[in-house]
């Protein structure tokens, strides 16, 4: 009898592993992302497209740009695409990735609710903005999961020369962007969002947006493939795919008309060819 | 109110509809929750009987391992199987990480347990006697196991009940190990987190009222079978 079930056993994780060496390998790609590229469905759109084309399988893993770099400094991912600058270019500089290639922008936005309590509405500077949610302690939501636009946010506060970890009005939510903003909208604070993932959540939350347009909020997506020097694991032609695929002239297409007709507005502006003006094309300050 | 009505037409009209994205995600879950249990069973019987029927020093103290993994917090199994399978983990040259066996892999560790502990109190509860009665007709050692084992049936399908409900509707794991892939690893849990971070919220709704009639169904065709032959 226990035999047998040994048996059994044995034969489950033999299957497992043939269907395992079948399917895995040089074929797919794990691509380590931002939530907010996956929450607005713009990957959705554009992966089955590359899919088809190339016959690469792409495994997409929707984490903050902090979470997507760490992958890369592990060889756990194939290429990355985040919107953290700074992070970026220290992870360039210690040889994690290679060939790292603008795709596209649009702009962080501070939302809050309508009634605006701490009255930052139409401030121009979005560290001011930051300083008199600070000075009137109303309520903030944060990420707090070294995501690219928590990075954003941290930087902001400095600006704002405020320290609010351990603040009462300070709430960390260690989400992602779109359930960052339900909390947000919840409890009727306000948050720091990129304006995608704002846009594509508007029909459904009460929170607007009231301060945006300033130079500082500017939000740049860049394609990193991990350095396959460094990690024998990494799949370096399915990445190189896959990074050329997102700055191909048809993608950028793509990109630049995604969520037009649902939203109303353009959600991301293309980069490859031109970088980008400040928020250049972008619409500003729409409510 | 308005929204948990939307989510139950949403969620039948997905039913009725056949929406296919949504009958594939409903699929694999079971199929993997299917598999881990499936597993899980054949270790968890065969362990649990064992621990029952044997005396060994140390035996308490591996009950109370047992026990305490009956409780074991799907994060930290989740995040155990992750740095055992990547890449750069000691069984990272079979590119588990991001596939379906992973899933499997570690709802298995999950189910494991609920499954060892609940059949070691069920057979633990058989009386004493049976054995030796069973011995004295002449069974073998491997009869008198087997026939324990169909005596104590009906527990030993709760233990299997609870084991896939512990892992169908997890979802720690299953994100950190599984990725939540589209088409390949996204079960109905991992979806419905991420409807929610997309306010599709009638769509997430859907998706917990279906996980819930999954479970319900599996459960009822369990429990009819154990009460038709507990007659």
């Amino acid at each position: 009898m226990r035999r047998s079930l040994t048996m059994l056993l044995i034969g489950f994780v033999l299957s497992f592993m043939a269907m395992q060496g079948v399917t895995a390998g040089s074929r797919d790609i794990i691509f380590a992302t931002t939530t907010s590229t996956q929450d607005t469905g713009l990957l959705d759109e554009l992966i089955p497209i590359f899919e088809k084309k190339t016959g690469y399988r792409v495994k997409t893993i929707a984490v903050g740009s902090g979470q997507a770099m760490a992958m890369g400094e592990r060889g756990e991912a194939d290429v990355l695409l985040v919107h953290s600058p700074e992070a970026e270019e220290k992870f360039m500089k210690r040889g994690f990735g290679v060939n790292r290639l603008i795709v596209m922008h649009n702009d962080f936005v501070i939302i809050g609710p309508a009634n605006d309590p701490a009255g930052i509405r139409s401030m121009k500077k979005a560290g001011d903005a930051f300083k008199k949610i600070a000075a009137t302690k109303s309520l903030f939501i944060s990420r707090g999961d070294k995501s690219g636009t928590h990075v954003k946010e941290q930087k902001l506060w400095k600006e704002a020369g405020v320290d609010p970890e351990r603040q009462t009005w300070y709430q960390q939510t260690g989400l992602g962007m779109g359930q960052s903003i339900a909390v947000a909208n919840e409890k009727l604070g306000y948050t720091l969002s990129d304006r995608a993932t704002y846009l594509s959540l508007k029909g459904k939350i009460d929170l607007v947006i009231l301060s945006g347009g300033d130079r500082s909020l500017l939000n740049i997506y860049h394609v990193i493939q991990v350095n396959p020097k460094k990690f024998s694991g990494v799949n370096a032609a399915g990445a190189k795919a896959f990074s050329n695929f997102l700055v191909a002239p048809l993608t950028q297409k793509m990109i630049g008309a995604f969520g037009a007709k649902k939203y109303g507005a353009a959600l991301f502006f293309p980069d490859a060819k031109t970088p980008p003006t400040p928020l250049g094309g972008g619409p500003l300050m729409e409510h | 109110m308005d929204l948990i009505l939307d989510g139950i037409i949403e969620a039948f009209r997905l039913i009725v509809t056949g929406d296919p994205e949504v009958i594939d995600i409903t699929l694999l879950s079971l199929r993997i929750s299917g598999s881990a249990t499936l597993i899980s069973t054949c270790i968890g019987v065969s362990a649990g009987t064992a621990v029952a029927l044997t005396r060994f020093p140390g035996r308490r103290f591996l009950i109370s391992v047992i026990n305490t993994g009956m409780g074991l917090p799907p994060v930290v199994v989740g995040l155990f199987v992750t740095i055992f399978i990547w890449r750069s983990g000691p069984l990272g040259s079979l590119g588990l990480l991001y596939t379906p066996a992973a899933m499997v892999i570690a709802q298995t560790v999950i189910a494991a347990p609920i499954i060892t502990g609940v059949t070691l109190a069920a057979m633990q509860r058989l009386p004493g006697k049976l054995r030796l009665q069973i011995l004295a007709l002449g069974a073998t050692r491997r009869q008198m196991v087997w026939l324990l084992m169909t005596e104590a049936r009906l527990p030993l399908l709760t233990a299997v009940m609870a084991g896939f409900g512990g892992v169908i509707s997890e979802i720690g794991a299953s994100i950190m190990v599984g990725g939540n892939i589209k088409g390949y690893t996204r079960v109905l849990t991992t979806a419905t987190v991420m409807e929610t971070g997309r306010g599709n919220f009638a769509v997430a709704i859907a998706l917990g009222v279906i996980l819930l009639i999954l479970a319900f169904t599996v459960n009822y065709i369990l429990t009819a079978v154990q009460q038709g032959r507990g007659k």
